[in-house]
């Protein structure tokens, strides 16, 4: 959301975009489906009974990251990998009712100036 | 997710005049829908009562913290705090940042809000979303006509 955000609808539509995007990929649907079963996974133990390169996984973790479908948190040298929808359906809902309000707010500011 | 959230507006109006309607605590009042005693003064709070309709009850509260002229005006507060029966003061206040600049037919306008580290308790009780229906309700559809393209 760092972008500029012409409109709130077409900045919703983007992350829905962004997000169903970073699940139409048959490998990331696999990493999502690991990490939601269980602990947070390291990319050696992502990678471990695969075919996947190190590199390879590290990629479509960070797309999945960037969608915030996945966070990763790092431990010394190594990053762990874990799946957490909850927060963003969450953050997601209350960002978006105090984005209407500001836009709410600034269509007066708008009338107010330009009157 | 990027938790921040940030709208940019084309005013047809100059940077003067924006600033005034920002920063003159009776014009903020008037748009913001806030009746305010006291003028922005940086690092004191503000404080006034809110005069949309439904939410009267309410109290307004914000500390500002920079007004550098015809640039930038920005207060720290907390977001959608209209459930009287809830104490806010808890939470981690996010910063509020209006930025101006001037443009061939009058001013761009930048807000942006920022500092949302999580979404506070009160926002997730169940209560308090069900009371809040309508609002948000409202807002929506008021949205949906202001945020068309200009």
């Amino acid at each position: 959301m760092s972008r500029a955000q012409p409109e709130a609808p077409a900045a919703r539509r983007r992350h829905h975009a962004a997000l169903f995007a970073a699940l139409g990929d048959e490998t990331r649907l696999a990493l999502v489906n690991a990490l939601a079963a269980g602990e947070p996974r390291s990319i050696a133990q992502l990678t471990g009974g695969t075919r996947m390169t190190r590199q390879a996984v590290t990629k479509h973790l960070r797309v999945l990251e960037h969608a915030g479908l996945v966070r990763c948190r790092r431990t010394g040298r190594e990053s762990r990998f874990e799946f957490d929808p909850a927060p963003l359906g969450e953050m997601r809902e209350y960002l978006g009712q105090v984005a209407a309000q500001w836009d709410v707010v600034l269509g007066r500011l708008r009338e107010f100036v330009e009157r | 997710m990027n938790k921040r959230i940030e709208r940019r507006i084309e005013l047809k109006a100059p940077p003067s005049r924006v600033w005034r309607a920002i920063t003159d605590h009776r014009e903020f009042g008037t748009w913001f829908r806030v009746n305010l005693a006291a003028p922005f003064a940086a690092g004191r709070e503000a404080v006034g009562q809110i005069t949309h309709p439904g939410f009267e009850h309410v109290r307004w509260r914000a500390v500002i913290q920079r007004i550098e002229p015809e640039t930038l005006f920005s207060f720290t507060w907390h977001p959608y705090a209209i459930d009287p029966h809830v104490d806010y003061s808890h939470e981690t206040p996010t910063l509020v940042e209006f930025r101006l600049s001037p443009t061939p037919t009058g001013t761009l306008l930048v807000v942006t809000e920022t500092g949302f580290d999580h979404v506070p308790a009160a926002r997730r009780d169940e209560a308090f979303r069900k009371n809040d229906g309508g609002w948000a309700a409202q807002m929506k559809n008021i949205e949906a006509h202001v945020a068309r393209p200009a």
